[in-house]
């Protein structure tokens, strides 16, 4: 069989929980990125810590392809059941390289049992890297720099194991090598150099990195998946950029002692899922009644309840949107790629200060563990601004003002003394029972005037293609780069994307852009189309088409390119 | 003799400010012996902040000048730990009732003692809730009547003091509203101790508590001995398990625990609280340097 190579290129690695697929993806991602390749790596995972059956996708091409594609050109199965859990994903090109499969076609299969191999060497541990070693063996990549990043990457367990893992990786490349000779497969591949210097950071991070650029000083949460990753982040480096951490022993603990930091003059963040973020709904309330400032994050999962743990969907807005008592205004933002979750998450920080209300950065299990190669250049510095004053001795925490927003300080900064109270209260910060005249007037700043400014410092959807198409393709989140890929795929100058970072409030130019399409079309991962369903609201028109999806699964590249197509 | 500094620091608020309490509750010693207490030790009003959650004794705060967060039911502990690892220039002192700390916010209670922030928590147990009219609340003695248990209270009543030394707090101790002097001494104590302080006020409710009243808690309370070893955990499990006649005073107190603040490690270099500080971007530009 004669097998080719070529620029945008497939890995998918399956096997147990444990078997080492993340150590497999780690190296091979790393050293391709290196070597000038851009990779894009998504995990799907179940929620075990043994067994079941989990993989990863790396995409390998020349530029920039940073959307998830289910056609597979290489498999690499760690386990025999491998095969079972993706097939409906292969293709008639696909080539498989690993363990045999009882009753699966054994000729296509370029049989490398990578524990023997690693046992030879003195440990199965080893196995991954055979894994690794074999598949840049196939794609004739130089041995060399993978031998040199071994050695970088397990510096710190000793000469032994790095030279055993250098012996690993040269007998799978060797191995591949054979292979690609014996298979006449042949590699055709631009690299790009700039490459090699980029970040190659996951979705989560690049929240994290753009937390700390909005200059975050004090997070409290607990762990709930898909959305630990940023307080792991954050409790890594937040002690050396002066921010305190804690996990919370409950989403509601975490969220009111976020509150309590904010109120002292923090700023803060807390990160959850959406089961998370249930428990925390009263005190939202309690940062809106308070004029606390706060960011949520909210990393989606399938629900409801427990729901599917640790695979993805788009199915919390709704909740977002109305969660907590009583009537406020909120902001919300949804970041579809690494650039966008870094800049949103610091604005998102900014406007919460700024304004002294709650917002929401949601993203989701997809996004939060895809791995991206980003030119650091783009994680730039950002304009920081702090929003407290120095408090004078007769200072009002709730001061009437013309713009709605009350002057901020905070306990000590002053002569004053800062009243917060969660009752209706007056400007002082005492509790009153004042339903004409004080309620009346808290209303009005913290509710009508704040939703005027949260109305017009919306920002603005992207428009990928002309903005006067005739048919508008709507997304939010981390479907951004999907579903631009899929319609260009389209090549229909008449077909644009316009994907949301901000769902609310909308952007005063969306209602005008919509209603001028001829058609518009709205793809998410819930069942009932929620941001549909907002757009329709709040923009008084009618959604043509819904194209949606809530096993859990994130879209692919071809299954939106087909069903655009039949649009 | 009253130096100009404490006159000057009174910490009355307004006239204006209409006080909701009944006339002889019991939370009008515990505001006015708290006032003592903070011109005593000598502290600005500016560098005090009170953290209360809801019902008649989480309004405590409306009536102390000082800085204040009156919450959520419940959730003044993660609230005022919030503000002391921000600030742990601030004195944070938790003011509110027992259904409050101990009821809606039990959960927060046990970690907020494991994570040792260096507060004081001043809990008004008065054995019933009083502003939702008279159910019973997590310390009702067994048996009691009230609107929504007339059969009788049949739960346990929780032993807070027994159950903050079983976390080893690092000071537990109970006092009597009916007994202002004794009272002072206590709270000043438990202000002025570095870590996790618990005051379990006995706090008669003169409308729905028709038991436990100024005259039962007076029957039904020892204070302990001046020779008491405070430091001795089994021998204060001893004391607060006791139930015939509860004991008064200083039940557990010891500097065995690292405070929260003092923990977080962002104190020990700058000592500025977070609101003073200027990001520093170079930290976190060097960081993103370090990715590969």
């Amino acid at each position: 069989m004669s097998k080719h190579i070529k620029d945008d290129f497939s890995i998918v690695i399956a096997g147990q929980a444990g078997q080492g697929i993340q150590s497999v993806s780690h190296i091979l991602t790393h050293v391709l990125k290196l070597e000038g390749y851009h990779v894009f790596a998504t995990k799907e995972y179940m929620s075990r810590v043994r067994g079941g059956m989990n993989s990863t996708t790396i995409r390998v091409s020349s530029i920039k392809r940073d959307a998830y594609k289910s056609s597979i050109d290489l498999f690499v199965p760690l386990d025999p059941n491998g095969y079972e859990h993706v097939k409906k994903r292969f293709t008639d090109d696909t080539m498989f390289l690993g363990f045999k499969n009882n009753g699966f076609c054994s000729d296509c299969i370029m049989e490398v049992d990578f524990i023997n191999i690693a046992q030879a060497i003195g440990n199965r541990l080893y196995a991954n890297t055979v894994a690794a070693g074999a598949i840049l063996g196939l794609m004739g990549v130089d041995v060399e720099q993978p031998k040199e990043y071994l050695r970088a990457f397990f510096v710190k367990k000793g000469e032994e194991v790095i030279k055993k893992n250098q012996e690993a990786l040269e007998k799978g490349y060797k191995m591949g090598e054979h292979f690609a000779f014996s298979n006449d497969v042949t590699c055709s591949f631009e690299t790009d150099e700039d490459v090699k210097d980029d970040l190659f950071i996951s979705g989560i991070d690049a929240v994290g990195f753009g937390a700390l650029a909005g200059g975050v000083d004090f997070c409290s949460s607990y762990p709930m998946s898909p959305s630990t990753g940023l307080l792991t982040f954050l409790a890594q480096h937040g002690k050396d950029c002066g921010v305190v951490v804690e996990q919370a022993t409950d989403e509601i603990g975490a969220i009111n002692m976020t509150i309590g930091a904010s109120y002292a003059g923090a700023r803060g963040i807390v990160t959850t899922a959406g089961g998370g973020f249930a428990l925390m709904c009263e005190a939202l309330s309690l940062a809106a009644m308070t004029e606390t400032p706060i960011t949520i994050h909210i990393a989606q999962r399938p629900g409801p309840a427990t729901g599917l743990p640790t695979k993805t969907a788009q199915e919390d807005l709704n909740l977002v949107l109305y969660a907590g008592h009583g009537e406020f205004v909120r902001a919300i933002y949804a970041p579809g790629t690494p650039v966008e979750a870094y800049e949103i998450t610091a604005h998102a920080l900014d406007v919460a200060d700024k304004y002294q209300v709650p917002t929401f950065i949601l993203i989701d299990q997809y996004f939060v563990d895809a791995l991206y190669t980003i030119d650091k250049e783009e994680f730039a510095v950002l304009p920081y601004q702090k929003y407290l004053v120095e408090s004078e001795r007769e200072y009002k925490r709730y001061a009437i003002t013309d713009d709605g927003i009350s002057p901020r300080s905070v306990p000590g900064y002053g002569d004053g003394l800062v009243c917060a109270d969660s009752d209706e209260h007056d400007e002082s910060g005492r509790i009153t029972e004042d339903m004409d005249g004080l309620r009346m007037q808290m209303m009005e700043k913290r509710f009508f005037k704040r939703k005027k400014l949260l109305e017009e410092s919306a920002l603005e959807p992207e428009v990928i293609g002309k903005k006067s198409a005739k048919t508008l393709v709507v997304c939010w989140g981390s479907n951004r780069n999907v579903v631009t890929e899929a319609v260009e795929n389209l090549e229909d100058k008449e077909v644009s994307v316009v994907s949301f970072v901000q769902v609310y409030p909308l952007h005063k130019n969306v209602k005008k852009m919509l209603t001028k399409a001829d058609k518009v079309v709205v793809i998410e991962n819930n069942a009932t189309g929620q941001f549909a369903n907002l757009l329709e609201k709040e923009c008084e028109i009618k959604i043509d088409k819904r194209i949606l999806k809530w096993n859990g699964e994130l879209f692919s590249v071809e299954e939106l390119t087909e069903k655009l197509q039949q649009i | 003799m009253i130096t100009a500094a404490q006159t000057k620091k009174d910490f009355n608020v307004p006239p204006e400010v209409e006080n909701q309490w009944c006339p002889g509750c019991g939370n009008f010693p515990i505001l006015q012996t708290l006032k003592k207490v903070m011109q005593d030790i000598d502290i600005e009003a500016k560098n005090i902040t009170l953290v209360s959650g809801i019902g008649q004794a989480a309004k405590l705060p409306q009536y102390f000048k000082a800085n204040y967060f009156n919450g959520l039911h419940g959730r003044a502990l993660p609230v005022a730990t919030g503000i002391k690892a921000s600030n742990p220039k601030q004195t944070v002192i938790v003011t509110s009732g027992d259904g409050d700390v101990y009821g809606e916010g039990g959960n927060h209670l046990i970690h907020t003692i494991r994570r040792n922030p260096n507060i004081t928590v001043i809990v008004h147990d008065n054995m019933i809730y009083g502003l939702t009219k008279g159910q019973a609340a997590p310390t009702s003695q067994e048996g009691l009547v009230t609107p929504t248990q007339p059969q009788g209270v049949i739960d346990e009543p929780i032993n807070p003091v027994a159950f903050a030394i079983s976390l080893d707090a690092p000071f537990v101790a109970r006092a009597n509203a009916g007994d202002p002097k004794e009272m002072q001494k206590i709270l000043k104590q438990a202000i002025e101790h570095k870590g996790f302080s618990l005051v379990d006020i006995f706090q008669p409710c003169v409308v729905f508590n028709k038991v436990n009243t100024y005259q039962w808690f007076k029957e039904h309370t020892y204070y302990m001995e001046e020779d008491y070893d405070v430091s001795d955990k089994v021998a204060a499990f001893a004391r607060a398990a006791e139930e015939e006649k509860f004991p008064l005073g200083v039940l557990y107190a010891h500097n065995r625990r690292t405070v929260f603040e003092d923990a977080v490690g962002i104190y020990n270099v700058d000592d500025r609280p977070l609101y003073m500080r200027d990001m520093n971007c170079s930290v976190r530009s060097a960081l993103l340097a370090s990715q590969k």
